[in-house]
């Protein structure tokens, strides 16, 4: 069966900060784009970062791009690819200054320059000592920066398809991208988009754990897709554990607190951090915090009647400038923690934020995949940008602020790599005669699937069991009996029914659509999770304590095809720098 | 904890009914979110926008007990049984608690939401002091969520003329930025019986707006350098 078909130059499925910026850069360029995104654009989870963008403008001291290069690649735990990396670095200002240029609100100096915040894991000199680095608007800094680019594609009358859900990637027989298809959420109605360039710009999936700072749309749907279509996910055991996350709520508390001279308690008032990374102490690299913390609780330090938390204090700061630089997180911690943090300390915890890996890229957004005796071929007419994306500048662990870093400069360029395809590949190639049987069988599926299981047990199954056995301390026993586990949880998400089967507005009805896109990153998650036997960044396996250079400086790829597993090499090579050479890391 | 909310579905329903429910809530319940999420799970037909459970994307705005706010941020604790709850009013429902918000959009596009200055570009970013970016407070924090302008009258009566509050705050977010060049322009847009003027005072706005913001103070800025431009 054939759908009602729509044709664009483009399609950018994802209104986030990076959809929004690649959005920019083409229908500035005159193109004919459609951007499609399952909520109205500045509802995208962009909108809640809070502490800021990384960027050396050196407004507050010394500051240049080729430290924020060596703190990302070090950040990575030398699993960053240093080529993309340093593009990243090196574009972080113009993309800033951009941004200005648009209208952002940025906080100021008093000499009227862009104020910057110290953050985790930024350093001057190579590691010396915390660099003032990261641009913000208060806490607000995600709000203000999607709002700022919504306003700028108003400007320039870029079309969006509000709540509109993309389902299923095309391609055709040569692995070409033709589009997708998508959902209108208001009329259940399913239409092809057919382009001649496809980007994705869904963003991340963090909701495959029971507590996340991430929003209830962020569900992987972009790695979903690409994995359908037989796309490989890269480096999906990565995940970032955000320190400070609300005790029993998730919601994020930002880094910029630290940044601003707050810092960690256990419960004899000793900040212990200190211990852990002398020289960076609360602003060393996540993931050695977030270990920390863990490793606090589990012997017996944590904060409360069940000693399962730590606490953040930053009274000292001050009533004025918590209320000028902290606005929010007053808010946050007063409604989900119960506590006035301008008097007593936030009780948090480590919670699962951010994930390092994603469609594999390179440094031009366009996706690449191992075939022809090589590692990265473009697929052409494909492309991705921000979370979902792995360029990969994060590698095993992301430093705070890169991320809305990556979107402004990755969104940027994979706009541009789009224009470029677009000018000498004109005209549509046809779409193969089942381009949307794929996602018709799924649809009909689920309309007639009867004694099957809600998608809620379905879903609270796959975020307790990610919760329970893939975590910020993974044990060998527990991935093996995770994997088992999550491949049946895969198969019950096939039989989901749902009872609500109106057209009009079926929230269920995308609830498990979503559902099948969460299942494929859980899974992609643990199997990956369990091959790699090494601790590097964000992955901390008891029994191989020690990264392990030889064997595993390389890059997973996951394919949904019996749980398949590639790798490839790390790209050591930066574009103009010297190579930074793996070392041991400490802060 | 018992509810009382709007159902309307057009496929099946001739006309909207206020369906009620009994839910048994856990203690990691706080939000009126977390219940309907917990209602959702048993009622897999109850419609909501829903996505950053934390009063920052907007989604969420509904009617609460007769008053707007955001579900994700309103303590159940502080709710009287049974809750009712409706979508907010004034605009077409869809369906349940999902009203279409177009008007409101198009009242936030009419009013040239971005920052216009037609001089050259520097090569840095462009100078401001923080006394300036200090007028910026109170006003780029708005999130969209339309619980001021479908609490305001004057809104509901003439969604298509009058701007309302959030497209008027919105406004004067950009005559006050020391960056726009374009404050003329704007004001010459306003200065109309009902985009701007159709306001009174009623400050039904400022008691709803879920981030603590004040429309009916920018509403008031703008009347005054209106005036100010006369003379
Ligand atoms: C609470 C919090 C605070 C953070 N703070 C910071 C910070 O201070 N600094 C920093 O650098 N990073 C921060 N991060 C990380 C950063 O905010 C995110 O990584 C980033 O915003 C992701 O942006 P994105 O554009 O990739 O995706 P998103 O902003 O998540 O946007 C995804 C878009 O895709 C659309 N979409 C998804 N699926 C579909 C589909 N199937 N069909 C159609 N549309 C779809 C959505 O509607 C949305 O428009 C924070 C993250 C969180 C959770
Ligand atoms: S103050 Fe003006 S905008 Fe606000 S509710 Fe009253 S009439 Fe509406
Ligand atoms: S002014 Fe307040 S109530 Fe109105 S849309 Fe903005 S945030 Fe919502
Ligand atoms: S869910 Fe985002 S504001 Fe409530």
């Amino acid at each position: 069966m054939s759908l009602p078909t729509r044709k664009f130059d483009a399609v950018v499925v994802g209104a986030g900060g990076a959809g929004m910026r690649a959005a920019l850069q083409l229908s500035e360029a005159g193109l004919k784009v459609a951007v499609l995104s399952k909520v109205f654009p500045t509802r995208s989870h962009t909108v809640a970062a809070q502490g800021g963008i990384g960027a050396s403008l050196g407004n507050m001291g010394e500051d240049n791009w080729l430290w924020h290069m060596y703190d990302t690649i070090k950040g990575s735990d030398y699993l960053g690819d240093q080529d993309a990396i340093e593009f990243l670095c090196r574009m972080a200002p113009q993309a800033v200054y951009d941004l200005e240029h648009y209208g952002m609100p940025f906080d100021r100096n008093e000499n009227g320059t862009v104020y910057q915040r110290p953050f985790g894991g930024h350093s001057s000199n190579f590691g010396e000592r915390p660099v003032q680095r990261s641009v913000c608007a208060a806490d607000r800094t995600g709000h203000a920066m999607l709002h700022t680019l919504y306003q700028r594609n108003v400007r320039a009358n870029t079309v969006f398809f509000v709540e509109w859900m993309a389902l299923d990637l095309i391609r055709d027989a040569s692995g070409q991208v033709l589009g997708v298809t998508a959902m209108e959420m208001e009329t259940g109605e399913t239409w092809i988009f057919q382009a001649r360039a496809t980007l994705f710009a869904t963003g991340g999936a963090g909701r495959i754990y029971a507590a996340s700072t991430n929003a209830f749309i962020n569900t992987g749907d972009g790695l979903g897709m690409a994995a359908r279509a037989g796309i490989p996910l890269e480096d999906m055991e990565f995940w970032q554990f955000h320190p400070t996350g609300v005790a029993g709520a998730g919601v994020l508390i930002t880094e910029g607190v630290r940044g601003e001279g707050g810092y960690l308690l256990n419960k004899d008032g000793e900040r212990f951090m200190e211990r852990y990374a002398p020289n960076m102490k609360d602003l060393a690299s996540r993931d050695v915090v977030a270990r920390a913390m863990a490793t606090e609780i589990k012997e017996g330090r944590g904060c409360g009647k069940d000693a399962d938390y730590i606490l953040l204090k930053l009274d000292h700061i001050g009533v004025d400038k918590i209320e000028k630089k902290l606005p929010g997180i007053r808010e946050i911690a007063k409604k989900f923690a119960n506590v006035d943090p301008v008097k007593d300390p936030i009780p948090v915890v480590p919670t699962c934020h951010y994930q390092m890996g994603g469609i594999p890229t390179n440094y031009h957004g366009e996706v690449v995949v191992p075939g022809n005796g090589k590692d990265n071929n473009v697929v052409p007419g494909f492309y991705a940008a921000g979370e979902v994306a792995c360029a990969s500048v994060h590698g095993a662990n992301r430093l705070g602020t890169n991320s809305l870093t990556d979107l402004l400069v990755f969104g940027k360029a994979s706009g541009d790599s789009v224009i470029r395809y677009l000018k000498e590949n004109p005209g549509h190639k046809d779409l193969p005669a089942d381009a949307a049987d794929y996602t018709m069988a799924r649809l009909s599926r689920l309309d007639s699937q009867a004694g099957g299981e809600s998608v809620f047990e379905v879903g609270a199954a796959m975020r307790r069991t990610m919760q329970a056995h893939c975590g910020v301390f993974r044990f060998p026993d527990l991935l093996t009996d995770g994997v088992k586990k999550i491949r049946e949880i895969a198969d019950r998400a096939a039989r989901t029914e749902i009872k609500d089967k109106s057209k009009t507005f079926n929230t269920a009805r995308i609830e498990a659509l979503e559902l099948d896109n969460l299942i494929e990153v859980a899974r992609s998650t643990m199997v990956c999770a369990d091959a790699r036997q090494e601790s590097r960044g964000a992955h901390d396996r008891a029994d191989y304590p020690k990264r392990d250079d030889v064997t595993w400086l390389k890059h997973t790829l996951w394919y949904k095809d019996n749980d398949r597993l590639e790798y490839k090499a790390v790209n050591l090579k930066p574009l103009t720098a010297e190579s930074f050479e793996p070392k041991v890391r400490s802060y | 904890m018992r509810f009382r909310i709007y159902r309307y579905d057009p496929e099946q329903d001739q006309k909207p009914y206020m369906k009620e429910y009994d839910v048994a809530l856990e203690p990691s319940d706080r939000m009126l979110l977390d219940a309907l999420v917990r209602i959702k799970a048993s009622d897999d037909s109850l419609s909501l926008r829903r996505s950053c459970r934390e009063g920052v994307c907007g989604s969420d705005a509904m009617n609460i007990n007769g008053k707007n706010g955001l579900a994700c941020i309103t303590p159940l604790v502080e709710l009287k049984e049974p809750v009712e709850l409706r979508p907010l009013p004034g605009l077409p429902v869809i369906r349940d608690l999902i009203v279409d918000m177009s008007q409101f959009f198009k009242q936030y596009h009419s009013i040239k939401p971005y920052l216009q200055n037609s001089d050259p570009l520097p090569e840095k970013e462009r100078l401001q002091s923080p006394t300036d970016r200090e007028e910026l407070d109170g006003l780029y924090e708005c999130i969209l969520c339309a619980c001021c302008s479908t609490s305001c009258p004057s809104f509901w009566w003439n969604p298509d003329k009058f701007v309302g509050p959030a497209g008027l705050l919105a406004a004067y977010r950009f005559i006050a930025d020391s960056r726009d060049q374009a404050t003329n322009d704007r004001l010459d847009d306003l200065e109309d019986p009902y985009r701007l003027f159709r306001c009174h005072s009623i400050m039904n706005c400022v008691d709803v707006c879920p981030k603590g913001l004040n429309p009916t103070r920018a509403i008031g800025r703008i009347k005054e350098i209106m005036i100010k431009r006369m003379v």
